[in-house]
């Protein structure tokens, strides 16, 4: 029994012969719980964000360098995500790996559908997009993809739940984007847009489940495709930035998960540039660039919008900003090691984790006052996922 | 005394060899360390940790059979344009490179 279920074991009254290991009768909920990956040890952490301690550590779950984690809509399952196509259901509580199966070769991440009963993954190898129920893991769909010029299927990026049972993705290698409507499990319904622009390297759907888009390496801009009216087909937008000027060497592919939205702006991480664009959320036009410390790999907002912190690309990983979206101004810039991998905030907002791989620490900061208030010794940190996230579109 | 004086004779025979063995791939003992770690983190970043695959091909030995340490070099130094692999030139040394080259060809990564 590890340290985790003897604390959270008292959950089970009804297994009172198990209650010697734990401070009995404290019942717990799993609203202030998170998980850290261990990307070198196919480990994760489970910790909670009330007093600032790990709870436990879980080993096994393989290749987990550029996992995530979506969650049940009862907080209590987190479904990791692993690179070598591992697909592993936890139990929060329990501090238990509930189920695992290895779905693929290789993988790149996953989404849940609005009603929390079918768990989406997106592959490399082969590629296409998997799809299980959330209770037991078995497979219920596949969805593949056509051969791309090197006859290998082109692989999926950028994989979100959407309302109206719905999953859209990107296909990196022909350049499109699909959305499946899975009202018929037995025969899920694809549209396609193709020719949507070369190279779609991630995706992201705002808040409101509304606006799909894909950031393209291949060229400049990024595809917008709105969900309310598919048939009026896919917007370029933002197709002039970076225009005219030479575009340095990507050293990491930046993500465009935890859109930062703060009133009518909204943040994203531009390619090959050291600059957060600044984009009208009306027209989507951009309306400013803000120049920081290197490329920015995660712009993230805070939840109340106040702040967007940024972290870099190797090999200035080791550096932190945080942009004022009130100014628009940098506000804080901190170095904290090398191998800042992300960052996560509470759910109101409070503080935020942020792991830093080099150092084998989590460091937990405060917003307001950018104090450090714990640090955590974690092996190799990167993902970190709140639980908060289990009702969030798109996460 | 003796047994202190022999075990640093010990000491220093085996530092120099694995100075001699590095300095023959042209790079310090701590540079590939550093280089090692590198690889599998932040060339790990596109080619996966395990180098195999992810938005880069797999690095395997087996996946790099028909390409030379000179090939593999050249990819590494330049890039690939109009690829996300991108060029290492500006933060990588012509040894670093040659060294990376050749453990890609030479050792298994797992
Ligand atoms: C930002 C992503 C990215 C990073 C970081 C990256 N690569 Fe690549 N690499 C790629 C892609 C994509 C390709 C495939 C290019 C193509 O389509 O021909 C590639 C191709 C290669 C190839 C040629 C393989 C083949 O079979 O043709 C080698 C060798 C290689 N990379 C080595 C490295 C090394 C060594 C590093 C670290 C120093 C590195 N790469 C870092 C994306 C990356």
């Amino acid at each position: 029994m590890n340290n985790c279920q003897r604390l959270l074991i008292s959950t089970l009254l009804f297994l009172p012969s198990l209650m010697i290991f734990a401070d009995c009768g404290t019942l717990r909920g799993t609203g202030d719980l998170l998980l850290i990956i261990e990307r070198m040890t196919g480990s994760v952490v489970i910790a909670e964000t009330t007093n600032n301690t790990k709870l436990c550590q879980l080993t096994g779950l393989g290749d987990l360098s550029h996992a995530s984690v979506v969650y049940s809509r009862d907080q209590r399952y987190a479904f990791v995500f692993g690179r070598d196509g591992g697909l592993t259901k936890i139990d929060m509580l329990l501090g238990q790996i509930n189920k695992r199966i290895i779905q693929s070769g290789n993988a790149i991440g996953g989404a849940i559908s609005q009603d929390g009963s079918l768990v989406a993954v997106s592959n490399y190898t082969p590629g296409g997009v998997n799809i299980f129920s959330s209770e037991t893991l078995e497979l219920v769909a596949k969805i593949p993809t056509p051969k791309s010029s090197k006859s290998k299927k082109s692989r999926v990026v950028g994989l979100t739940d959407a309302p109206d049972k719905r999953f859209v993705f990107s296909l990196f290698d022909t350049g499109e984007i699909w959305i499946a409507n899975m009202s018929n499990l037995k025969k899920p319904e694809i549209t396609k847009f193709t020719g949507i622009g070369k190279q779609p390297y991630d995706g992201l759907i705002t808040p409101d489940g509304r606006h799909y888009i894909a950031g393209l390496f291949g060229e400049d801009g990024l595809a917008l495709l709105d969900l309310w009216h598919p048939e009026k087909g896919i917007k370029r937008i933002l197709g002039n930035y970076g225009k005219g000027q030479k575009k340095l060497p990507v050293y990491k592919m930046p993500h465009l998960e935890g859109w930062a939205i703060a009133g009518n702006h909204a943040f994203l991480p531009a390619v090959g540039q050291h600059k957060v664009m600044v984009v009208n959320r009306n027209d989507w036009t951009q309306e400013k660039a803000i120049n920081v410390h290197s490329q920015p790999v995660f712009a993230i907002g805070r939840p109340d919008g106040r702040q967007v912190w940024v972290n870099f690309a190797f090999p200035d990983n080791d550096t932190i900003q945080v942009i004022d979206t009130d100014t628009l101004t940098i506000v804080k810039t901190m170095t904290l090691g090398k191998g800042i991998l992300h960052m996560e905030f509470t759910p109101r907002g409070e503080q935020v984790w942020i792991s830093v791989r080099d150092k084998d620490q989590v460091v937990i900061f405060d917003t307001q006052s950018f104090k450090s208030v714990n640090t955590l010794n974690v092996i190799k940190p990167s993902g970190i996922f709140n639980t908060s996230r289990a009702h969030k579109i798109g996460l | 005394m003796p047994r202190f004086f022999s075990q640093l004779v010990f000491g220093i025979c085996v530092i120099t060899a694995v100075l001699i063995n590095t300095a023959q791939a042209g790079v310090s003992e701590q540079r590939a360390k550093e280089l090692t770690y590198l690889l599998h983190q932040d060339c790990g970043a596109c080619h996966g940790m395990t180098l195999k695959g992810g938005l880069g091909p797999p690095l395997l030995p087996q996946n790099l059979i028909n390409m030379s340490v000179a090939d593999i070099s050249a990819v590494i130094t330049y890039g690939r344009v109009g690829t996300p692999m991108p060029p290492w030139k500006a933060i990588l040394t012509d040894n670093d490179i040659h060294w990376l080259s050749k453990t890609l060809k030479a050792e298994s990564n797992e």
